[in-house]
């Protein structure tokens, strides 16, 4: 029979369209394995940076003691002498994933080392968050939509800075994390199935143990579920996203040590609760209302609305003064500088300090989303155009992401989901309509029915099961307005073939559009390579420098480390600025006295009143933490520029923040911060700059450093408390050890003490440790 | 100083011999000439003896004593026969040397017996020549240097060969690294040159003499010792030898003491730093590849490779100048083809490779060599020139079952004479080779298996709940739909066709042509809607078709309408041209049958895109 002929052909369409996009979402993760991979063939297979070398120590601790251990782990090398409680400070999401990957591999007889596996974390997870996006995408508008986002994902280069071979960080798993429960979320809400809410609430328990980003999940769903009320969408569908996901979720944050009891007491979580009661009492409305004749029903309504605002008003005022009292009402450091941009650089010095907490300057959109910045508008019209809830959520996501993207850096990561998914749908929807215009040329009229048959087989293939009822209309008003965003197309001539439900574009429009479009596309993945190969990739540990005669390669952090963990005492204290603190416990396995977690504030200040103060002074409080070896970084011989020098304004800063004799301006000739022979006295003796530049002058006569591009200021002067022990090879880090102080001979420091004048003798006097 | 006390009990020791001096003096030492090689931390002592036997009966073992300090620090002695002198010298095979206790020597000697290969008879002689290596031999003094110091060490010996025989003619050669000495013993006959440092001719010495001699002399070689070194050898049959060696070394020269200056060492690195370990060079086999120098934090950049068809030479330096006292851990890997280093013999494969490491002037403490064969390997046997301590052990690696055969070797105290080569045979079916891909094959497999048998079975647990018979029907609803919309989309062609039909009539005129269009468009039409009856009727009486059902119905009867209209129009216009109507004519009549179908084919097209959608 005909019929089933035509049946069975759509059927095998419909299988080869399922092994096609398959075996393009299998290239996909493919892809974006292997754009990450550049870090380890252009330097070598090694964990990145700072925060990576943490969680591969905590990975290491977990494969060797197990998980019970690694709960109770108490660190005794980090924040001599008070130590650090790991197992309930860290988000152990990525250390038990990493873990969990290590022992299977080995279970099965595959020996690979925990760093190699650590390293290849990140890569690994972002295939899987491409394929996440694929997933959430088709949820909101389908396959093909869902394919191009995946697509970009792939190789966005905001989430390639953070996932490249060796960056072992917390986003990377975090951002599959976070896209595979926006998915589920979605899921659930398009077919109202208890079982995918379930899984949305297991989804969301990995993304609480993998990031702090967590609270924007419980902040963003709320947010979309207050949306979909007050736009009049409630239904069935979106009470059961929704309320799992509260109740289960927050039970399973909870499990999380360092979430626990945050999980219901910190504000950022209230908002959940609340709309957790509003959709509660909009369901009750809802089957009240299906009970009810309308008269009785408004009856009812009034009654209810009087006493309901009596009682929310009484809840309010608890709620507000219970969060008024606490100093910070309920709020973080971080999250309140998110919300108020001008918080952190105001009151926490510490926060404001990390560079990646700064706002974004507009060129880094453009290094790290690139032409999505531009697709996004188009995407978020497509999105409105038939506005179902999927795609309601999809501009609520990218609106809030793009606001946080613009209070700090680091979220630009955030930022980069919503990006390729709107610029996935926005692109996906072009070709559609270009492509159909062209077959319809090509194909002419006759054809035209089959062709509509293959349509067919193309949306049954999607299973987005909503009810798009009405909506057809519209749609075909979305691509006439998506054809405005493309640049250079004329008015299409639309009346010319009424007979055409089909929005049919001239012919050599669309294959110009089609060709400038792939342009567009071919641009971005060239930046992406780009961007991956040569922006991203540098471990920031080893830096590379390409000169006339060659690479050279600066190595001397690993030289400083290694030199640590072989020549000195297991027990010895190492004191620096706590950008190091991570890679010394990691790479030298020696105690710090601060590190990168600046839990302490107070700590993170003695070290910094340290460094900022004069040599005896500092001795003092380094003797008194135990302290013997000082670790300083120093790029004035080949100009490295975030060296201890630039950084020392923070010092200095988040120094006086606890310690008031620690004074700016102190440090600063007529506000400006300079090291030259204009530079204060107190800057000139201070413990950082005698570090820095002892015998720094003898290299090239004058002391010209290379970063500052300047002479400096004190150019011969002498270590009376600490001596030199270990420079690097481009003298990248110096260590000095602290003489003990029995070599001290009195009447040299009495000298030195009435030399260097009465500012230094007030300032010791005010030493917070004696 | 320890040193001074051991020298005290040699002396006092030497009174002791004289006693038994008689026991072993049937053979007599006639000329000995010894030297001793200061050059570097590994000290070889070369001694060239000739024995003559003046007792009655024929000698067979010659004894060597070495003090007690000496013994402990000895890595390697080998004893040849020597034959002819100068240019013609040739040198037997190493001879049998063994530990030996004469009766009644006390404990502080150790003594070796040389087994000859013949006996020595009444008024024989033969020349050996004794090689002796020995670690640990110099001491730093002072222990202690700055970075600015030369490093020195003392050495100390006995000017008299230590010997159980008399001894005619003899004398010693101390060969230093510089011609810098500190101080040294002057006796008689004591001659110093260049580097060099003559003691002797002496003559007629008696059994057990040991004069003392001490040597302060300047070396500014670094001592590296690798204090553990495990070298792993993998063999891999499919075509590779992989060595991975772990180095755990310490300068153990004298140590720094104070600042290291940084700015010093680059200044002047042969003055501020002239026993600094700096780089070091590894001999490795031709045709090594992949050649990989790391740490536990990463690779180290600083290593050069050159290669030519005899060697590899790779240059490391470690990660900081190594300083006295200075600790260091590194990794070197390399493959080697198969071919060069694994042979076949009677059945069975043997490894033929170097037992010590590839560098020059390291002593290591500790050598572990681990030679992992591959899975299934059997009937293993190790063939060394030297004793080494043997041990077994099986290693899971890559897709492994039981486990791949480890044999590990241990030796302590390992110089560059062991520097040779040891065999490890064993047996192994190559068949075992295409274990591992087999089972990954088979893997695979299985995985798809599962996958098509996961995808065609049925794993609802209960057949009969709601919700499950409830997608059963939508499936079913959903294949209908599907049906109903092709045949849809036929009836929509067939109009198409009538419509081009009419075109080509208003072209050719030919109405036979046209009314033959309309019969076979009539008769597909027909069946068409045959074929859609039971459709239609099915999903009318399906519970979850009843959203969809209003639509179908509307659609049904739009397209009917569209047809018949068509279907009027068709007749209208054929009419027209066999009346021989105008054209315009036709046209003023069909038109608002047309309008009219061009309404519900719109209509028609949205109803099938509203069905499309779900």
């Amino acid at each position: 029979m005909a019929a089933q002929e035509t049946s069975q052909s759509a059927i095998f369409r419909h299988a080869f369209g399922n092994v096609l996009s398959f075996t393009v979402l299998l290239l996909i993760g493919v892809m974006a394995f292997s754009i990450r991979l550049f870090s380890v063939i252009k330097y070598e297979s090694v964990i990145h940076e700072f925060d990576p070398y943490f969680n591969y120590r905590v990975t290491q601790f977990l494969t060797k003691s197990g998980v019970y251990d690694f709960w109770n782990w108490f660190d005794d090398r980090t924040w001599y002498p008070l130590g650090r409680v790991i197992g309930g400070t860290v988000y152990p999401g990525l250390t038990l994933t990493a873990g969990t990957l290590w022992r299977i591999l080995n279970s099965i007889n595959i020996p690979l080392s925990v760093e190699t596996v650590c390293v290849f974390t990140a890569p690994v997870f972002s295939a899987f968050a491409s394929w996440a996006t694929y997933l959430l995408t088709k949820e909101i508008k389908g396959a093909g939509a869902g394919l191009t986002a995946a697509a970009l994902l792939a190789m966005v280069p905001s989430y390639i800075s953070r996932s490249v071979a060796g960056s072992y960080d917390n986003e990377a798993v975090a951002i599959f994390a976070l896209i595979f429960t926006f998915y589920l979320y979605i899921k659930t809400l398009n077919t109202g199935s208890l079982f995918y809410a379930t899984l949305n609430a297991i989804a969301y328990f990995y993304m609480v143990c993998s990031w702090g980003g967590y609270t924007f999940i419980i902040n963003l769903i709320p947010m979309h579920v207050l949306l979909c009320i007050v736009t009049g969408r409630y239904s069935p569908r979106l009470y059961i996203a929704y309320a799992p996901l509260v109740v289960l979720g927050t039970l399973l944050a909870a499990l999380v040590p360092v979430v626990g009891f945050n999980a219901v007491m910190t504000s950022e979580h209230f908002a959940s609760f609340l709309v957790f009661i509003i959709i509660h009492v909009v369901a009750l409305v809802y089957y009240i209302k299906g009970i009810l004749t309308p008269q009785m029903f408004k009856v009812a309504v009034t009654l209810v609305v009087s006493v309901g605002m009596v009682l929310c008003f009484a809840v309010l005022a608890v709620l507000i003064a219970l969060v008024a009292s606490s100093p910070t009402k309920g709020w973080s450091g971080r999250s309140l500088s998110l919300l108020d941009p001008t918080y952190a650089s105001k009151y926490i010095p510490i926060i404001a300090s990390v560079s990646e907490h700064q706002p974004p300057t507009w060129p880094s959109y453009f290094m790290d989303i690139n032409v999505l910045a531009f697709l996004v508008p188009a995407g978020i019209i497509a999105c409105f155009l038939p506005l179902s809830d999927a795609s309601s959520f999809a501009v609520l996501y990218i609106v809030t992401s793009v606001y946080f993207s613009g209070v700090m850096v680091r979220l630009m990561l955030v930022l980069a989901p919503a990006a390729c998914i709107m610029s996935g749908i926005a692109l996906s929807e072009a070709f559609d309509v270009f492509t159909r215009s062209i077959k319809f040329h090509l194909v002419g009229t006759t054809q035209n029915p089959q062709e509509n048959a293959g349509d067919a087989t193309k949306v049954t293939q999607n299973d987005v099961k909503s009810e798009k009822s009405e909506d057809t209309v519209k749609e075909r008003s979305s691509r006439k307005s998506k054809k405005k965003d493309k640049e250079n197309i004329e008015k299409p001539s639309l009346v010319s073939r009424v007979e055409k439900r089909l929005l049919v574009l001239p012919l050599e429009t669309s294959v110009m559009a089609v060709f400038l479009v792939v342009l567009l596309g071919a641009f971005y993945v060239v930046h992406c390579v780009w961007a991956a190969a040569e922006a991203y990739s540098a471990p920031s540990i080893v830096l590379t420098s390409r000169s006339h005669d060659g690479l050279h390669v600066f190595d001397d952090f690993r030289e400083a480390y290694a030199w640590l963990s072989h020549n000195t005492e297991v027990d010895d204290k190492v004191a620096s600025w706590w950008d190091y603190g991570y890679q010394t416990t990691a790479m030298a396995n020696r105690t710090v006295i601060v590190d990168n977690n600046t839990w302490n504030n107070t700590h993170i200040a003695t070290v910094g009143t340290a460094l900022s103060s004069p040599e005896k002074a500092a001795w003092d409080i380094f003797n008194s933490l135990d302290v013997k070896y000082v670790l300083v970084v120093f790029g004035g011989l080949v100009g490295y520029p975030s060296d201890d020098i630039n950084k020392f304004l923070w010092m200095v800063r988040i120094g006086g923040g606890v310690f008031p004799h620690i004074k700016e301006p102190d440090y600063l000739r007529d506000g400006q911060y300079r090291i030259d022979s204009q530079a204060t006295p107190t800057m000139l003796n201070c413990l950082m700059y005698k570090l820095s530049y002892y015998r720094f002058v003898e290299t090239d006569g004058r002391g010209y450093d290379k970063v500052r591009n300047t002479e400096i200021g004190k150019k011969h002067f002498k270590l009376n408390h600490f001596e030199e022990v270990f420079t690097t090879h481009h003298w990248m880090v110096r260590i000095y050890k602290l003489k003990s102080p029995r070599n001290r001979i009195r009447g040299k420091t009495k000298r030195s003490k009435s030399k260097s004048g009465t500012s230094k003798r007030s300032t010791r006097k005010k030493n917070p440790w004696q | 100083m320890k040193r001074l006390h051991s020298d005290l009990s040699l002396l006092f020791v030497l009174g002791f011999f004289t006693l038994f001096s008689n026991v072993c003096s049937d053979l007599v030492i006639s000329k000995l000439d010894r030297q001793i090689d200061l050059s570097s931390q590994i000290v070889r002592f070369t001694t060239s003896l000739k024995v003559e036997n003046n007792g009655a009966e024929a000698v067979s073992k010659v004894l060597l004593p070495y003090p007690e300090s000496q013994a402990k620090n000895l890595a390697f002695l080998s004893v040849t026969i020597t034959e002819g002198k100068g240019k013609t010298k040739t040198s037997s095979d190493r001879l049998y040397v063994d530990v030996s206790h004469p009766e009644g020597m006390p404990p502080s000697l150790t003594w070796y017996a040389v087994s000859l290969p013949k006996e020595v008879s009444k008024g024989g002689s033969l020349t050996l020549e004794v090689k002796a290596v020995f670690t640990h031999l110099l001491t730093p003094f002072p222990e202690k240097i700055t970075q600015a110091d030369a490093q020195l060490v003392a050495f100390q010996d006995s000017a008299h060969y230590l010997s159980p025989y008399a001894v005619k003619i003899q004398s010693l050669t101390v060969k230093l690294p510089e011609p810098k000495v500190e101080s040294y013993t002057r006796l008689e006959n004591t001659k110093f040159s260049g580097s060099e440092i003559k003691y002797g001719p002496y003559e007629n010495i008696p059994p057990f003499s040991l004069p003392t001699i001490v040597v302060h002399f300047v070396s500014n070689k670094p001592f590296s010792v690798a204090q553990e070194l495990v070298r792993e050898i993998e063999i891999s049959h499919w075509g590779n030898v992989q060595v991975t060696e772990n180095y755990n070394l310490v300068h153990a020269g004298a140590e720094l003491k104070g600042e290291f200056s940084r700015l010093d060492y680059q200044a002047r690195p042969h003055v501020r730093g002239a026993s600094a370990l700096s780089s070091l060079v590894a001999r490795l086999p031709a045709r090594a590849h992949s050649i990989y120098y790391r740490d536990e934090i990463g690779n180290i950049s600083t290593s050069n490779v050159y290669s030519d068809s005899a060697k590899t030479l790779l240059e490391i330096e470690p990660r900081y100048p190594m300083f006295g006292g200075w600790r260091t851990a590194f990794t070197i890997g390399y493959g080697l083809p198969l071919q060069d280093f694994l042979f076949k013999s009677e059945g069975k494969r043997f490894l033929d490779i170097t037992f010590g490491c590839p560098m020059n002037d390291i002593v290591i403490e500790n050598l572990i060599v681990k030679v992992v064969l591959p899975e299934g390997s059997n009937d293993i046997s190790v063939v060394a020139p030297f004793s080494i301590k043997e041990t077994r052990e099986t290693k899971l690696s890559h897709l492994d079952i039981a486990g791949r055969p480890v044999i590990v070797l241990e030796k302590t105290n390992v110089v560059p004479e062991h520097n040779q080569n040891f065999q490890v045979y064993y047996r192994f079916s190559s068949f075992s080779l295409l274990r591992e891909p087999l089972m990954l094959v088979f893997g695979f497999f299985l995985f798809f298996i599962a996958c098509i048998a996961y995808v065609h079975a049925d794993f609802t647990i209960s057949k009969s709940s709601p919700s499950y018979i409830a997608k059963l029907q939508w499936d079913e609803v959903q294949t209908a739909i599907q049906q109903f919309q092709n045949i849809m989309n036929r009836v929509l062609v067939i109009h198409n066709k009538l419509e081009a039909s009419l075109r080509d009539l208003s072209r050719t005129g030919d109405v036979q042509a046209c009314k033959a269009a309309r019969k076979t468009a009539d008769a597909f039409l027909k069946e068409l809607t045959k074929e859609s009856k039971p459709l239609l009727s099915f999903l009318q009486s399906s519970p979850q078709a009843l959203q969809i059902t209003p639509k179908v119905d509307e659609l049904v009867i739009k397209e009917r309408e569209l047809q018949e209209k068509l279907m009027l129009k068709h007749s209208m216009v054929v009419d027209s041209y066999e009346k021989k109507s105008g054209g315009r004519d036709i046209d003023n009549r069909v038109a608002a049958v047309q309008q009219k179908i061009t309404l519900l084919r719109q209509e028609v097209d949205d109803l099938l895109e509203v069905i499309d959608e779900i």
